[in-house]
């Protein structure tokens, strides 16, 4: 076999903003004394003039980047997850949601795989808390293709749009040369009768592991892969769960306001159907090296695939 | 417009403040009155705006970061012909375009939605931003209140527009000394509030009467002639000012007078226009 590339899409995001700057005008990124990790060092170095650093004060800097919006540019406000939604989720919710303003929020070091900096930077609530905002566009990206083709599509659609970027350096998955992305629509990764998994960011390639582990002991999983949780493509989602019959989600983020319960809500009220959420089950999480802490928390492929044979 | 109609103007709009706010049966008439001055010099003699022409890409810019003090914005607005004056009885009606704390998206000449304190200052740094990056000589105006100086994001604020030197920002504090709770001195005191913007690199002027339009006229020109760093205006006003019951009264931030009391700041104001109409 040979070896798979891998890549973080927080490495993506930084290229991919070079390529729209090279295109765009009227893009400009700010961040927030993170440049380095996000990769928005990456446009710094190629459009230095439209870079723009905020010092740490993620509040102020998600405003400015609506007072921006309105003057038509488009700016790709960057800051670590757990600052964007968290810290600034009041700007995002006012200043940026409230007016629709046309402002991309590219968050990088979201959930658990963070690693080493322990729980105050793990977030594993972002999702659920930009699933509240109307008009939100949410977006979690499986590979560096999705991630790029994801901050293209950010930027096509106008009003805000929240994407979401790992540290862990993620296996490409979409590869195949009909990969096509678009916003909203699911991508069924692989066929099976017996169960949906349905999967978002760095959990899709998990998944598709866990699947081939489930086949080898006679369980036939479909598995989606869910790039777009708002708005989520509830056709896809209902049609798979009333094909298979029991449905599991997989996310890195908490089973509270995440994909779990975005399917949830779908599926209790259009097709009611057993379901299982794997995520970050209502806890904080911890140091540790990234790839130990999915074994540890079961969002690694043998810990999705304990999961679900004991749920299937 | 010369002094004598910019009070004139000025007084029309305290009617509107108040006729609003009446009808609206909520809102917050304290601090848009005292900041009535200011909203009309701005209105009808500092900014490039055109009622006609709204969001015209060279206007000048206006953030309402005490975004409560809305109906002092919507009767200048209304007064200066963005939408018809007889509309400000809709204010905080259900259906109403008027809107209890200021809405770009439905309202004509409102740039910024904003009301929750201290987010509305960020946006005007971001337009003014944008404009030195884009080389365009539009300037941006935004008002805050004194208490709203308590919040955090005010001085993450004020330290990007003062590091990046943004001299077509105005930044325009109304200090009418009261907040909801009472004396901002005896709730939190933010004094003072100069040396605080001097601190973030800020050309600031202290401004002793906000309610006297020439000291507003001075203010605003020195702020016009300063380069290289962001003018900050500490507008010493009376809040609820031109309304006898109202003036210095914390209770009246953010309540609606009742029919009597309407017709009580009716008269007022009437009498005042009455004596300006005598100069």
């Amino acid at each position: 076999m040979s070896e798979v590339k891998k890549i973080a899409t927080r490495e993506s995001y930084g290229n991919a903003l070079v390529a729209l700057g090279e295109k765009h005008d009227n893009v400009v990124v700010l961040d927030a004394d993170l440049a380095a990790a996000t990769k928005t060092g990456t446009f710094k170095k190629a459009f230095p003039d439209r870079h723009i650093d905020c010092g740490i004060a993620e509040c102020n800097m998600v405003g400015i980047a609506a007072g921006m919006a309105t003057t038509g540019k488009v700016p790709f406000v960057s800051t670590f997850a757990m600052f964007a939604a968290g810290r600034a989720f009041e700007q995002v919710r006012n200043s940026v949601g409230y007016p629709h303003l046309n402002v991309k929020i590219g968050a990088t070091h979201a959930g658990i795989s963070v690693g080493e900096d322990g729980a105050t930077h793990q977030c594993n609530e972002d999702i659920a808390l930009m699933r509240s905002i109307p008009g939100m566009v949410i977006v979690n990206p499986s590979d560096d293709i999705e991630a790029k083709a994801a901050v293209e599509a950010a930027y096509e659609h106008v009003g805000p749009v929240y994407l979401r970027f790992g540290r862990l350096a993620a296996p490409v998955i979409n590869s195949n040369p009909d990969y096509k992305f678009e916003l909203g629509k699911g991508v069924t990764l692989r066929e099976g009768k017996d169960l949906t998994i349905i999967a978002t960011g760095l959990c899709v390639s998990a998944s598709l592991e866990a699947a081939e582990k489930l086949a080898a002991e006679g369980i036939d999983a479909k598995v989606i892969n869910i790039h777009t949780i708002k708005p989520l493509d509830e056709e896809l989602v209902v049609a798979a769960a009333k094909e298979t019959g029991k449905v599991v989600t997989v996310e890195e983020h908490s089973i509270i306001g995440g994909l779990g319960s975005a399917v949830a809500e779908c599926l209790g009220e259009k097709a009611p159907t057993p379901m299982l959420r794997i995520g970050v089950k209502d806890v904080f999480g911890e140091s540790g090296p990234a790839v130990k802490l999915l074994e540890k928390y079961g969002l690694d492929a043998q810990g999705i695939y304990e999961s679900i044979k004991a749920f299937a | 417009m010369n002094k004598l109609e910019l009070q004139k103007t000025a007084n029309e709009v305290r009617k509107g403040i108040v006729t609003a706010v009446h009808s609206a049966k909520a809102g917050h008439p304290g601090g848009s009155l005292s900041a009535a001055d200011i909203f009309t010099y701005l209105y009808f003699e500092e900014m490039n705006i055109d009622p006609k022409d709204p969001k015209k890409a060279d206007r000048d810019r206006f953030v309402l970061s005490k975004g409560h003090t809305a109906p002092g914005l919507y009767s200048t607005l209304a007064q200066r012909g963005f939408f018809p004056v007889e509309d400000l009885k809709t204010l905080r009606h259900l259906g109403s375009y008027l809107q209890g704390h200021p809405d770009m998206k439905h309202i004509p000449g409102v740039d910024m939605s904003s009301g929750s304190l201290g987010q509305g200052i960020s946006a005007a740094v971001g337009m003014a931003l944008s404009a030195k990056m884009s080389g365009a000589d539009y300037r941006t105006y935004t008002l805050l209140g004194d208490g709203e100086v308590q919040e955090g994001q005010v001085w993450e604020a004020a330290m990007f527009a003062g590091h990046r030197k943004l001299d077509n920002l105005v930044v325009i504090v109304d200090n009418n000394g009261l907040q909801i709770d009472g004396d901002i001195e005896d709730v939190c005191s933010p004094y003072p509030i100069d040396k605080k913007f001097e601190a973030f690199n800020f050309h600031v002027i202290n401004l002793e009467d906000g309610n006297d339009m020439d000291q507003i006229k001075a203010a605003f020109d020195e702020a016009r002639a300063t380069k290289g760093m962001p003018t900050a205006i500490i507008a010493k006003t009376v809040k609820g000012k031109g309304v006898s019951f109202m003036e210095n009264q914390a209770s009246w931030h953010g309540a609606a007078p009742n029919d009597e009391q309407y017709a009580v700041a009716m008269a007022d104001l009437e009498k005042v226009g009455e004596a300006l109409c005598q100069k």
